[in-house]
């Protein structure tokens, strides 16, 4: 949650700015972000694992372990999905309306915030996307949170040691929470964000 | 530079709140996936933080990862089984102290059908060779834990080099955790190595039994092993060594002793009788 909620505020306003400001290297860039779209979630555990292990550079933090270098995890996780996703539509949204926000003397800048309003339910699409990568997740988590019982174990880390264990019904029983969970929250999103996809961007 | 500087202030933040949140007494103990697997932490682990205060973090690994997880000063105590590789974590100087907690044994669990002929037997020298013999499914851990070395060492005695073992086609060297070996045996119908307490709270064995139990060479010792300040001044080796004592006075090794699952006791508390 913390994950997906950091993600977002930092994926948000670059992802459109992408698609609005003209620069150097931005198809770079955004070629990078998609790629990192199906960035292998152990792969970031592992560079993560060596940056916050006690021998590593971040080793005086002494993260590893602990729910924070989880959250972190998730975080680099679910920042290029939403990312991603925000700069495919903002790109849409500024294609069509970048004349008409910028016409009136408004810098690229203050454009920003105004595309983002326009592409809000797209938002909701790409940060339930990013929210989904850091529920399901397992791979990292279990590198650089260790599992610790009541500390870093996780609902999907707790399903495959269950399942290591033997207690098959407990670890389907998890599961089906995990996606009653998951279905819950966006079907809640969904339902909210119900009147701004008709009052806003049907036309993206 | 501003995002970069934002991104530093998050982690500082992160590490903050961190801090705050977490108990000052708190270690990190480094073990393996048996005694995780089995459910003797689980059980023991809440009798000390009663009487001490300290909790226990426990980071289940095979014991080869484990000790690495030490090596790098990621963990403050480790409760291991490979004496071999217990022995050359000391020599390079990692550890200052190693003392015998419980042993229980291993054994080899097979297919009902048992299609090697092994069953009922106790010499598990002999039980591997008839095994290479009939090319019967063998599921190795292949993770560098305390069971593979054993398996390992096993299969050396049974005359098999284990480089050329894993290019069989019968050997499955499947990286895994000792119930994830369970698993792949039972789905498998293949022979594994098992330590007893795993095998005990076990529950998917389907046709799986134990073919061989009761060699000498099955044993299987279970060491908690300190960490040397000289390398290691970052870890909490009070705590630890609080910990440490703790499973070797006669409160821990009466707790591990306690420890049963469907009346059959799990591990054998010896560190007044080391084996």
């Amino acid at each position: 949650m913390v994950a997906t909620a950091i993600a977002a505020g930092v994926s948000l306003p670059i992802g459109a700015a992408l698609a609005i400001f003209r620069f150097r290297g931005r198809r770079i860039i955004v070629v990078l972000i998609n790629a990192f779209f199906g960035l292998p979630p152990v792969v970031v555990g592992l560079a993560l694992y060596l940056a916050l292990s006690r021998a590593g550079p971040l080793g005086p933090l002494a993260l590893l372990f602990t729910p924070t270098a989880m959250v972190i995890a998730q975080t680099i996780l679910a920042i290029p999905i939403i990312m991603a996703l925000v700069h495919r539509a903002s790109e849409r949204a500024w294609a069509r309306y970048g004349d008409e926000l910028t016409s009136d003397g408004a810098t690229k800048l203050q454009a920003v915030p105004q595309v983002l309003m326009i592409i809000r339910a797209d938002l909701v699409t790409a940060v339930l996307a990013g929210f989904g990568r850091t529920i399901s997740e397992v791979g990292a988590v279990i590198l650089v949170g260790g599992n610790i019982r009541g500390l870093t174990r996780t609902m999907t880390t707790t399903i495959a040691l269950q399942t290591s264990q033997g207690d098959l019904s407990l670890a389907l029983a998890l599961g089906a929470v995990l996606v009653g969970i998951s279905i819950s929250i966006s079907a809640t999103v969904f339902a909210l964000a119900g009147g701004a996809r008709t009052a806003g961007s049907d036309e993206v | 530079m501003i995002k970069l500087r934002n991104v530093l202030a998050l982690v500082a933040i992160l590490a903050a709140i961190n801090a705050s949140s977490a108990d000052e007494q708190s270690i990190v103990l480094a073990s393996t996936t048996s005694v995780e697997a089995s459910g003797l932490l689980e059980h023991i682990l809440p009798q000390f933080t009663a009487k001490t205060g300290i909790t226990v973090n426990v980071v289940s690994q095979g014991t080869g990862k484990a000790l690495d997880t030490a090596r790098r000063g990621d963990a403050d105590l480790l409760l291991v089984h490979d004496p071999e590789a217990e022995q050359q974590f000391m020599d390079e100087g990692h550890g200052s102290t190693r003392r015998q907690i419980a042993w229980n044994d291993f054994i080899i669990v097979g297919p009902s059908a048992d299609p090697a002929h092994v069953r009922g037997g106790s010499d598990c020298v002999a039980a591997l060779k008839a095994i290479a013999a009939s090319q019967a499914p063998f599921v190795s851990r292949g993770d560098k834990s305390g069971t593979n070395a054993a398996e390992l060492r096993l299969w050396k005695m049974a005359g098999q080099t284990p480089d050329l073992l894993i290019k069989q086609k019968w050997y499955r060297d499947i990286g895994g955790g000792m119930g994830q070996a369970l698993t792949a045996a039972s789905a498998m119908d293949a022979y594994t190595l098992s330590d007893r307490g795993t095998w005990l709270s076990f529950n998917n064995k389907r046709s799986l039994i134990v073919a061989i139990e009761g060699d000498p060479r099955l044993l299987n010792r279970y060491d908690v092993i300190e960490l040397d300040p000289r390398k290691h001044a970052g870890a909490k080796l009070a705590a630890a060594k609080v910990f440490a004592d703790w499973l070797v006075s006669s409160d821990g090794q009466q707790a591990i002793g306690a420890y049963q699952v469907n009346g059959q006791k799990l591990f054998n508390p010896s560190a007044t009788s080391p084996k």
